[in-house]
């Protein structure tokens, strides 16, 4: 009897300490949510309004006056974080699949070498690579935030991780492709590629995501406002005479909503992805 | 051997470089070259303001020796991975070991928990930043429902670092606690069954066989969030922009001060060198101790 109510107390306790993590985490997303919809002159309104009354859902197109650019802006960080991901992906693929699955002389000397760039810290590159860049003049466009990211240090995850993957797939597979007279491109594209869609779900978000949030790279390589993406854009409601809340806030419910719909529907595939190659 | 096998091993072969072609060219590139580039420069005097000139070790020995801005950052690098790791291996922990149980809408805490880690940085920091406002910040407004007067969090140089590392623990303990789940779940379950039979309390099966057991894992997630806590910059420049004063102030910010700001190319590479063989250093650490301090590898 006794061993029992401990058991109810200690459920109680674990779900007692779950929920106030899960609160304090969830808070910020309620009140950057709440703010985004309340009348410009409640936001300092003591007591806070948890619920915005009324809803000024005309805050979502005052975004859009506020910020001319805003929506260009977006489409610049939409269309470079696409073309990295793809890009990655696609790159990742191919030199993992080559590791993993094809022998020629040198591939575990070239591997450990690609293995060791993940040591070099993208911080310590960046002033070499803003230099020459500069000197082709290809500084202030959107290279800079596309290739060397996609080649780089999100390359070599990419390939990392991809590699990790063609590995566990058992080799009577490729072996069976190539005595149906499949050469290694028509088993890298028809028999290893379609198979490779759960470790992608994996890699295509952390590589959104990092081109999606990627701050220093604008910063330096970007001057026209014109190209500039979201986390320089979202800057842009803070001026001399304060921060704009209320709109900031719709801007951001904006920059999070993509990412946010993508993993809620790929979340239980993609959470197993991570724990199993996170670790391996 | 046949002729023809050759020819299938010279095709596969031919086949393996042109694969890893764009991968290999872009390393080359995009990193191996420019980190060269950065060691050379980091012995140059370049900048925009005055004609390159090879100077040897003296960035370093400037840096080392004279510069009480690097001493500072480096400081508040440290002091913000001191703070980060162990608040962020702990939770991440405590999280993941309940979660490991069998209760009942356990994947909804789990989702919940790992949201922030695939919002953006950015977003995050900007909405902390709101919330510990001074004045009409939500934090300050609860705590002044309890009749105390919030204070300046962002603006106060003890408080702005504690609250940057918090804001930057709840962002990412959800990718270390579901590293740490998937290393629990490892765990096979009749070490535990033995060890209950065996009389063991709850506390000695946890430190006897489950931390033994995930210490890979802990090494792992160890040392990538020293490595990645030695990098701090986007939350920084969005919450404090360095401030108040230098208090905030860390490597990376430090780096992008002197190249971006102050163009001084040559001397932000040698301070970029140094974080450069820090985070080496943690590599080459991870290598060697591996073996020892892990209990249990395959």
């Amino acid at each position: 009897m006794k061993s029992k109510t401990n058991r109810y107390l200690w459920n109680g306790l674990q779900y007692a300490l779950l929920s106030i993590v899960t609160i304090i985490i969830v808070m910020p997303f309620f009140w950057m949510l709440t703010t985004s919809l309340k009348d410009r002159n409640k936001i300092f309104q003591f007591p806070p309004q948890w619920i915005p009354k009324p809803f000024v859902w005309s805050n979502y197109k005052e975004v859009f006056t506020a910020q001319p650019d805003f929506l260009l802006h977006y489409w610049n960080s939409l269309y470079i974080a696409v073309l990295v991901t793809a890009g990655t992906c696609i790159v990742g693929a191919l030199a993992g699949f080559a590791f993993a699955k094809l022998s020629f002389p040198g591939r575990n000397v070239l591997f450990l070498v690609l293995l060791s760039g993940m040591m070099i810290p993208t911080e310590v590159t960046i002033i070499p690579n803003f230099i020459w860049f500069s000197k082709l003049g290809i500084i202030d466009k959107h290279f800079p935030l596309i290739i060397p990211p996609m080649l780089g240090a999100g390359g070599i995850f990419g390939v990392f991780l991809l590699r990790q993957f063609y590995i566990t797939i058992p080799k009577d597979m490729d072996e069976a492709a190539e005595i149906d007279g499949c050469g290694p491109w028509l088993t890298f594209w028809k028999i290893m590629l379609p198979m490779t869609t759960p470790a992608f779900a994996t890699l295509a978000i952390f590589t959104f995501l990092n081109s999606w949030e990627d701050f220093l790279d604008p910063l330096i390589y970007l001057n026209s406002s014109k190209l500039y993406t979201l986390p320089i854009s979202l800057r842009m409601f803070t001026d001399m005479a304060g921060t704009d809340w209320h709109l900031l806030m719709a801007a951001s419910v904006m920059a999070t909503l993509p990412l946010l719909l993508v993993f809620f529907f790929a979340q239980k595939r993609f959470v197993e992805g991570v724990s199993t190659t996170g670790l391996k | 051997m046949s002729a023809s096998y050759t020819k299938l091993k010279r095709k596969k072969a031919i086949y393996g470089y042109a694969f890893i072609a764009p991968m290999m060219i872009g390393f080359l590139l995009f990193m191996a070259g420019p980190i060269v580039a950065a060691g050379w420069y980091s012995l140059t005097s370049y900048s925009l303001l005055q004609p390159s000139e090879f100077v040897g070790m003296d960035n370093y020995a400037e840096i080392l020796s004279k510069d009480d801005s690097f001493w500072e950052t480096l400081r508040n690098t440290l002091y913000f991975s001191a703070g980060l790791i162990p608040l962020n291996l702990l939770l991440a922990l405590s999280l993941a070991l309940l979660l490991s149980s069998k209760l009942r809408g356990i994947g909804l805490f789990r989702t919940a928990i790992f949201t922030p880690v695939v919002t953006s940085i950015i977003i995050w920091a900007i909405v902390w930043k709101y919330i510990f406002a001074t004045d009409a910040g939500l934090l300050n407004q609860l705590l002044h429902f309890f009749g105390i007067k919030g204070p300046a969090w962002l603006y106060d140089k003890d408080l702005a670092m504690p609250v940057v590392i918090v804001t930057s623990v709840l962002k990412k303990v959800g990718m270390n606690m579901v590293i740490f789940l998937a290393a629990l779940q490892d765990v096979p379950k009749m070490y535990y069954e033995a060890a209950t039979i065996d009389g063991a309390s709850k506390w000695k099966r946890f430190t006897a066989i489950t931390l033994p057991m995930i210490s890979p894992a802990l090494f792992l997630t160890l040392i990538i969030t020293l490595i990645g806590s030695l990098k701090v910059f986007s939350q920084i420049v969005v919450m404090t922009d360095g401030g108040p004063g230098t208090s905030t102030s860390v490597l990376v910010y430090y780096i992008y001060k002197l190249a971006f700001k102050n163009y001084e190319l040559g001397y932000a590479s040698a301070v970029a060198f140094v974080l450069f063989f820090l985070v080496l250093a943690l590599t080459v650490v991870q290598w060697k101790l591996r073996k020892r301090w892990v209990h249990h590898e395959e």
